[in-house]
């Protein structure tokens, strides 16, 4: 039996990536990271920055998220994200300007506790890309 | 009778014309190539958004207390109208379509005696709506500086509008826009987002869903992006049927002056004609009488 399930991760402006021999993939879930595999439950989830990781036979990729909802239904997984990046595509000074815009959300003293949360995790995310 | 210069001068004038609304047609066609692409590439994220949602509200338990963006405020005095209209003209009837049919939805409101507040999406609406409804006017805002429609203006306006709702200052917002059907029909759309109508549309399955963190969470989470995603989709519509209603109205433009340059070069030959001849019988006459 075929261990493979369809993975869609669409942004606003088109279909981001489609992809159907996904054997894994990996989410930073609101309350942690989440290994999502053929036949998992029905779920609904949203995101926090983080990298989603995506195993297949022909390679693996990566992404860095900085937010969105995950669905999962009938080994459908689609991806909902306004922001997101291929990591083999972000380099150096992109990684740079992400960093610093992050920088600058998470030192706002007028958000709230959960925005600071959310900054405070970009920030981190992007520290470990280097 | 125009004299023969005149005619040439005319002549002259109109053919210019044509070739600015010749050029005006050509650069709408290829605009509205890539803003149809971008609003067919947008449609699964808010198509997915909607079901996402919707999956979401059939599995609340306690409809008493969910978000207010989904069930409203619970009642209907104050409306919100978001006009959506483009910053340019000369595109026949695309802002005049939109502004007729949001008219007609305030005069409704306007005899049910409840209250009405716009905000206006692009300068072209706003200065339509402005003289009769210009006290209803409470923002205005205009993306003149983008380029293409991108979902960070879509954000801004949402952030707006959810400001707004929970401020208390509207109970129902109504977005107006137009729908892109193609290049000569472009349907004007009144779609209310606040609160959630999804009335009339049955989830897909039955099946329930885990959810993580509980429904409540995520459904408050995911309302406001809903807006912007229902604002920036609209925005996709409208950029793609204001280049093709730009381009249909400036062919039937470039059509018609090309009619007005033939009616006019029959008109101004006829003339140099009637000219000629009437020269020849006075010639011919004034040779006769000697």
């Amino acid at each position: 039996m075929s261990e493979e399930f369809k993975v869609e991760i669409v942004n606003p402006e088109k279909s981001f990536l489609v992809k159907e021999d996904v054997t894994e993939v990996v989410v930073p879930a609101f309350e942690g990271e989440m290994g999502i595999l053929k036949d998992h439950i029905s779920i609904i989830s949203f995101l926090k920055p983080g990298i989603i990781k995506i195993l297949s036979k022909s390679g693996d990729e990566n992404y860095y998220v900085e937010d969105g909802i995950v669905e999962f239904k009938n080994n459908n997984l689609s991806i909902l994200t306004s922001t997101i990046f291929n990591l083999s595509d972000i380099d150096k000074s992109k990684q740079q300007d992400l960093l610093k815009q992050a920088e600058e959300e998470a030192n706002k003293t007028d958000i709230n506790d959960q925005s600071k949360y959310l900054a405070d995790q970009k920030v981190d995310v992007l520290k470990t890309l280097n | 009778m125009a004299s023969l210069d005149d005619l040439k001068k005319r002549i002259a004038s109109v053919k210019s014309t044509q070739k600015i609304t010749k050029a005006m047609k050509m650069v709408a066609a290829a605009k509205l190539r890539r803003a149809q692409e971008s609003a067919e590439k947008g449609r699964p994220y808010s198509e997915k958004m909607n079901n996402v949602i919707l999956n979401l509200s059939n599995g609340i338990s306690d409809k008493e207390n969910a978000p207010k963006l989904l069930s409203g405020t619970g009642q209907e005095k104050t409306h919100l109208c978001v006009v959506m209209t483009s910053d340019r003209g000369l595109c026949g009837g695309f802002n005049s379509n939109i502004i007729k049919k949001a008219k007609i939805y305030f005069a409704k409101i306007l005899d049910e005696r409840k209250d009405l507040k716009i905000i206006t999406v692009g300068s072209k609406g706003n200065d339509q709506l402005k003289r009769v409804y210009g006290d209803k006017i409470i923002e205005n805002i205009s993306f003149k500086e983008s380029k293409n429609a991108n979902y960070f203006d879509a954000d801004k306006v949402g952030k707006i509008v959810i400001e707004k709702f929970e401020a208390g200052e509207f109970d129902v917002c109504t977005i107006f826009y137009n729908q892109f059907k193609n290049v000569i029909t472009q349907i004007p759309q009144a779609q209310q987002i606040i609160p959630l109508n999804n009335e009339g549309e049955e989830s897909s399955s039955e099946e329930s869903y885990e959810f993580e963190p509980d429904e409540d969470e995520i459904l408050s989470n995911l309302l406001p992006k809903n807006i912007s995603t229902q604002i920036f989709k609209a925005m996709l519509e409208n950029s793609a049927s204001e280049q093709g209603s730009r381009m249909s109205a400036m062919d039937n433009a470039t059509r018609n002056a090309g009619e007005m340059v033939d009616k006019l070069t029959i008109e101004y030959n006829r003339s140099r004609q009637a000219a000629i001849t009437k020269e020849l019988i006075e010639i011919i006459s004034g040779a006769e009488s000697l």
